[in-house]
Order: structure tokens, then C-alpha cells, then sequence
């Protein structure tokens, strides 16, 4: 498998707080990668970093042979990532249709036409993704007043509206019951097999990481301390020291 | 595709309207062409304010630049209206296009003051450029074709023009480009991730705000035969912000209603009383108290009700 992105001594800080320190990160195609760490370790910041929402004050970040630092998140999505986040990112007001059909129209880039009648566009490619996440019955309803698992859902299915070939998933289960987060953590599975998607996302449930990462990587205060297969960073004693030990994790 | 019963329902409105002169009123006629033009004004406003939520305060610079425009090349350069109307339309959107591409850094209250600081120019521009625009006195003499000097026949061109205009509003905002515009405006960042660049959707909704606020003024300039410095000035731009307020920004036909009751309301105060900045004053308190969505949101709501009932 060849390596997908890229991402050699990244920095960040805020006002002299260095939340991404040094971080650097080989993702294969097709692989399944988790970031975990402490809450404050700086995996929301490293994802903002790699998709154009912060520029790194220093480092490098490639996606398939390609510079990303400096591109705007509109042009890093056109090269093939997309990602959803840890705090709810939708259009509370539209109607859940509309959150994926838009995000439809701009794959497309079809946001220029000004012409064509908005609502009659990729209406079966909304409701395949909408089926594809469990919201089919869901599709009329306004955004802001599905449950908070079912907002998670949709952020999923707008980031694959997109057709990425690198997901970022920012906890995508995050405030779900046990229930709604093995049922998401399956269809996200099975979405990316079937699409030959490489991931690349943070969790804080330790089951789910296990069971679905083939590699990981541990943040703790910005820094990578462990990086590899389950089993080897499982048993890394820096780990258990600074994170597992503690007794899972939090957020 | 517009749904059939609104086609009706404007196919109707405009029947009725074409039938007004057979009343045989020339003051019903003249307002009901004012109450056209400002309609359009208000709609083309509502590009800005309703589809990328935020609030110009200077959308009256366009106005007075496709009034000037088209009466100084149908007067001064004696061009055929045919040409005059179009290039001063255009003028319009290439100056939106051109304070646009500033503006657009901003949002919020930031936006509204550089929308505002560039009207004052073109009001600026207009007092002291005497030579082509009249300056103070006003560009006054407008020529017209034969055919539009009688008001029936004016009140004909703007119902036709308008309603084209009105039109193609209708289909840009809600084309995929007016839907992905709301889709910004409800969440400019999520927008941007996936792949909208959401200052340049922006610009674009300006530009096609400042075009067709261009056409308004062009036909006002043409109604009242002559354009005047106060219709590039702040009062104008608040007023027609207060005409989209009061209609309700959220639905595409709001501004509509929102003009022609303004409108209204101020012609026949000021038979009555000298007081039509405290009615204004007043009108203002209920839009912000009762009618946060305009009246549409009040007819919305009165059709809520009526439904459980
Ligand atoms: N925009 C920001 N401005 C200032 N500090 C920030 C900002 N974003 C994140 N931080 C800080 O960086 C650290 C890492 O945050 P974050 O990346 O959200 O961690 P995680 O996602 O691992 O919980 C935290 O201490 C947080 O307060
Ligand atoms: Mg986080």
C-alpha cells in the first residue's frame, strides 16, 4: 500500500500553548487509523490542521504527492478529503435532505448554476447516503431537531457526500448511546470497505478503537508518544502510563 | 421548477395589475408603478440580506447608478433605450461586482458600514460631478421613446420589466446556486467543507443584488424624469432595508409585500400628517417586536393557527 498523506514535524500553538508538537504521520491507502489521547491532547486541532480550517505554523502536510498547507478547506475537500466534527457542524434550519443535497450540488460543482432548479438536483444520490446512514425516514425533518445521534449520522453522510478517498471522523460517536454508537461504528466500517476509504479518526471509546483501527497513534499534549499496530500500542508502557492506566478515556 | 399553482397565482397577479388602467385612475396607475419599481428594489436587496444573511446598508448606490446611467445615456448621449437600459444595468453589477469583492471580507455589522462608506461615494459622486449628473439640482429632462412618455404606457414597460426581473430573481434563488448560498448563510463553515468557496458565492449574490437593484433605479430614474442626489443617499438604502424587513427575509416573495405596503403606508400618511418619519419610527418597533419574520411570517402564522382550529 502506498502512503496517502503525509505529515512531517507539524506545529501549532495558541498564544504560546503548543497544542501540536512535532507530530508526524504516515497514512497508508485503505488504512483505518485512530488518533486517541486525553481530551486536550490536541486531536480536533491536529484534524483542523490537516484540513485547512487552521494553517500549522510549521510542517508539512501531502495528500497523495500534493501540498495541502496554505489551501483553504473548499480546495483541500476538492482533492478527495472530507471530514465531519466532534461539535455538531450541520444547517440546523434546512431540512435533513438538504443538508446532503447541497453537499451534492458542490461535489458537483454545481453551485455555480444559476439556472437550474436547486431542489431537483441529486435527489437519489441524497436519499441513497440518507438510507446509507439510517435517516431515510428522517429526510424531511429539520436538521436542528433530530436527536444528537442522528445529527452525528448526518454529519457522516454529508462528509461522504463529498466522495472523499480520505474520511476524517472526529468522534463521530460522541454523545451516542452504546446501541446507536455499535450500529454507527459498523455502517462506518462496512461504508469505508466498500468504498476502499482510508480513515482516519479520533474516538474516545476504547472498544470501538480496538475493533476497528488497524493502527493507532496516541496524542498526549500535542506529541505523539506511540504510534503503530493495536496490540504493540496496547502494551507500550508510556501509554498505559499517560492514558490507558487512567482508565479509558474521556472526550 | 416553480410549483404550478404559483405560476397561476402569478399570471394572475399580473393580469390584474395589466387590467388596473381600464380603471381608468392615473393616480392608481402612477402608484401602482412606483409600488412595481420598489417591489423589484426590495427583491434585489434581498439577494444580500435573505440569501447570505447579512445586512447591506448601502444597497441604494446601485439604484442610483442604474438611474444615472440610463438617464444620462438616454438624454445626454441620446441613446436608444434599447442600449441605454442594458448598459446601465450592467454598470450597476460592475460596480456591485467591483465594491462587492471588499466588501465580502466582512460580515456582520462590519459588512453593512463598508456597504454603507461606499454608497456615500457614489452619493459623493454624484453631488460633485455637476458636469454629467446635475450635481444638487439633479439630472432632470430625461428623454423618452414616444411610446412611454403617456403613464399608461410607462405603467406597461415597468409591469413587463419588472415582472422579467422578477423572474429571474425567482430562478436564480432557487437555482443550486440560491440553495447552496442558504447554505452558507445558515453555516459558512461547513459550507466551506465541502468545497464551497463561500466569499465568492458571496461576491456573486452581491453582484446580482447590486444588477438588478440597477434596473429598479433605472426605471425610477425613467418614471420620475429625473434622478436626484437624495436617491443615492443612506435614507434611500434604509428604506428599502426597512421595505425587506417588514416583508420577511426568510421567503422570496416577502420583500414584494414588504415594499408595497411601505410604500403605501408612507403615500397616503403624507396626505394626512407631516409626520411620516415618526409612522416610520413606529413601523419599525412593530417589524422588530411583533414581526420578526416580516408579514409573511405573520401570514405564515395566521395559517398556522387557522389550521388547528
Ligand atoms: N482555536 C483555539 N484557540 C486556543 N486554544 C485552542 C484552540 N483550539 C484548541 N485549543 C487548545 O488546544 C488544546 C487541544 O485541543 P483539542 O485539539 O480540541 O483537543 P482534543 O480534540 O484532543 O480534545 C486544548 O488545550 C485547547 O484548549
Ligand atoms: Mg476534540
Amino acid at each position: 500500500m502506498s502512503t496517502m498523506l503525509n505529515i512531517a514535524g507539524l506545529w501549532k500553538s495558541f498564544a504560546g500553548f503548543v497544542a501540536t508538537r512535532d507530530v508526524s504521520l504516515d497514512l497508508k491507502a485503505g488504512e483505518l487509523h485512530a488518533v486517541i489521547g486525553p481530551n486536550g491532547a490536541g486531536k480536533t486541532t491536529f484534524f483542523n490542521l490537516i484540513t485547512g480550517h487552521l494553517r500549522p505554523d510549521k510542517g508539512a502536510v501531502s495528500f497523495e504527492g500534493r501540498d495541502l498547507v496554505g489551501l483553504p478547506p473548499q480546495k483541500i475537500v476538492r482533492l478527495g478529503i472530507a471530514r465531519s466534527f466532534q461539535r455538531i457542524n450541520i444547517y440546523p434550519r434546512l431540512t435533513v435532505f438538504e443538508n446532503v443535497q447541497v453537499a451534492l450540488i458542490a461535489h458537483e460543482g454545481q453551485q455555480w448554476n444559476l439556472f437550474r432548479p436547486g431542489r431537483s438536483l441529486h435527489r437519489e444520490g441524497t436519499a441513497e447516503l440518507l438510507e446509507l446512514v439510517g435517516l431515510a425516514g428522517e429526510a424531511a425533518e429539520t436538521a436542528g431537531e433530530l436527536s444528537y445521534g442522528k445529527q452525528k449520522q448526518l454529519e457522516l453522510a454529508i462528509a461522504l457526500a463529498s466522495q472523499p478517498r480520505l474520511l476524517l471522523l472526529d468522534e463521530p460517536t460522541a454523545g451516542m448511546s452504546p446501541q446507536e454508537t455499535a450500529a454507527t461504528i459498523a455502517s462506518v466500517r462496512d461504508i469505508v470497505k466498500a468504498r476502499g476509504l482510508t480513515l482516519l479518526f479520533t474516538e474516545h471509546d476504547m472498544g470501538v478503537v480496538f475493533g476497528i483501527a488497524e493502527r493507532i497513534s496516541v496524542l498526549h499534549h500535542g506529541e505523539i508518544i506511540a504510534s503503530g499496530e493495536p496490540e504493540s500500542v496496547r502494551n507500550d508502557p508510556e501509554v498505559k502510563r499517560v492514558y490507558l492506566g487512567e482508565g479509558g478515556g474521556h472526550g | 421548477m416553480p410549483e404550478r399553482r404559483h405560476l397561476i397565482a402569478s399570471a394572475i397577479v399580473v393580469l390584474l395589475l395589466a387590467l388596473l388602467p381600464l380603471a381608468g385612475s392615473r393616480y392608481a396607475v402612477d402608484l401602482a408603478t412606483e409600488v412595481l419599481i420598489y417591489a423589484l428594489f426590495a427583491l434585489s436587496l434581498n439577494v444580500v440580506i435573505g440569501f447570505t444573511g447579512n445586512i447591506s446598508f448601502g444597497h441604494a448606490a446601485y439604484f442610483a447608478i442604474g438611474g444615472y446611467a440610463c438617464a444620462i445615456l438616454l438624454t445626454t448621449h441620446n441613446w436608444p433605450l434599447i442600449f441605454a437600459l442594458p448598459a446601465a444595468v450592467v454598470l450597476a453589477g460592475l460596480v456591485a461586482a467591483v465594491v462587492g469583492y471588499f466588501c465580502v471580507r466582512l460580515t456582520q455589522i462590519y459588512f453593512a458600514m463598508l456597504t454603507l462608506a461606499f454608497a456615500m461615494l457614489v452619493w459623493g459622486v454624484a453631488f460633485k460631478w455637476k458636469a454629467v449628473t446635475g450635481g444638487d439640482d439633479g439630472f432632470t429632462g430625461i428623454k423618452l421613446p414616444a411610446m412611454l412618455a403617456h403613464h399608461v404606457g410607462f405603467f406597461y414597460f415597468t409591469l413587463a420589466v419588472v415582472a422579467v426581473g422578477v423572474a429571474a430573481l425567482w430562478v436564480i434563488c432557487h437555482s443550486a446556486f440560491g440553495l447552496t448560498l442558504v447554505a452558507v448563510r445558515e453555516n459558512a463553515v461547513r459550507a466551506g467543507f465541502i468545497g464551497v468557496d463561500t466569499r465568492r458565492m458571496r461576491w456573486a449574490a452581491f453582484t446580482v443584488a447590486g444588477t438588478f437593484g440597477g434596473l429598479a433605479g433605472a426605471l425610477f430614474g425613467m418614471y420620475h424624469r429625473g434622478m436626484y442626489i437624495e436617491n443615492a443617499y443612506w435614507t434611500e438604502s434604509a428604506n428599502v432595508l426597512i421595505m425587506v424587513l417588514l416583508g420577511g427575509i426568510y421567503s422570496f416573495v416577502g420583500p414584494i409585500f414588504g415594499a408595497a405596503a411601505l410604500h403605501l403606508l408612507q403615500v397616503f400618511t403624507n396626505q394626512y400628517t407631516p409626520y411620516w418619519p415618526t409612522v416610520l419610527g413606529l413601523i419599525l418597533l412593530v417589524i422588530v417586536l411583533v414581526l420578526p419574520n416580516g408579514l409573511i411570517g405573520l401570514a405564515a402564522r395566521f395559517k398556522a393557527r387557522q389550521g388547528k382550529t
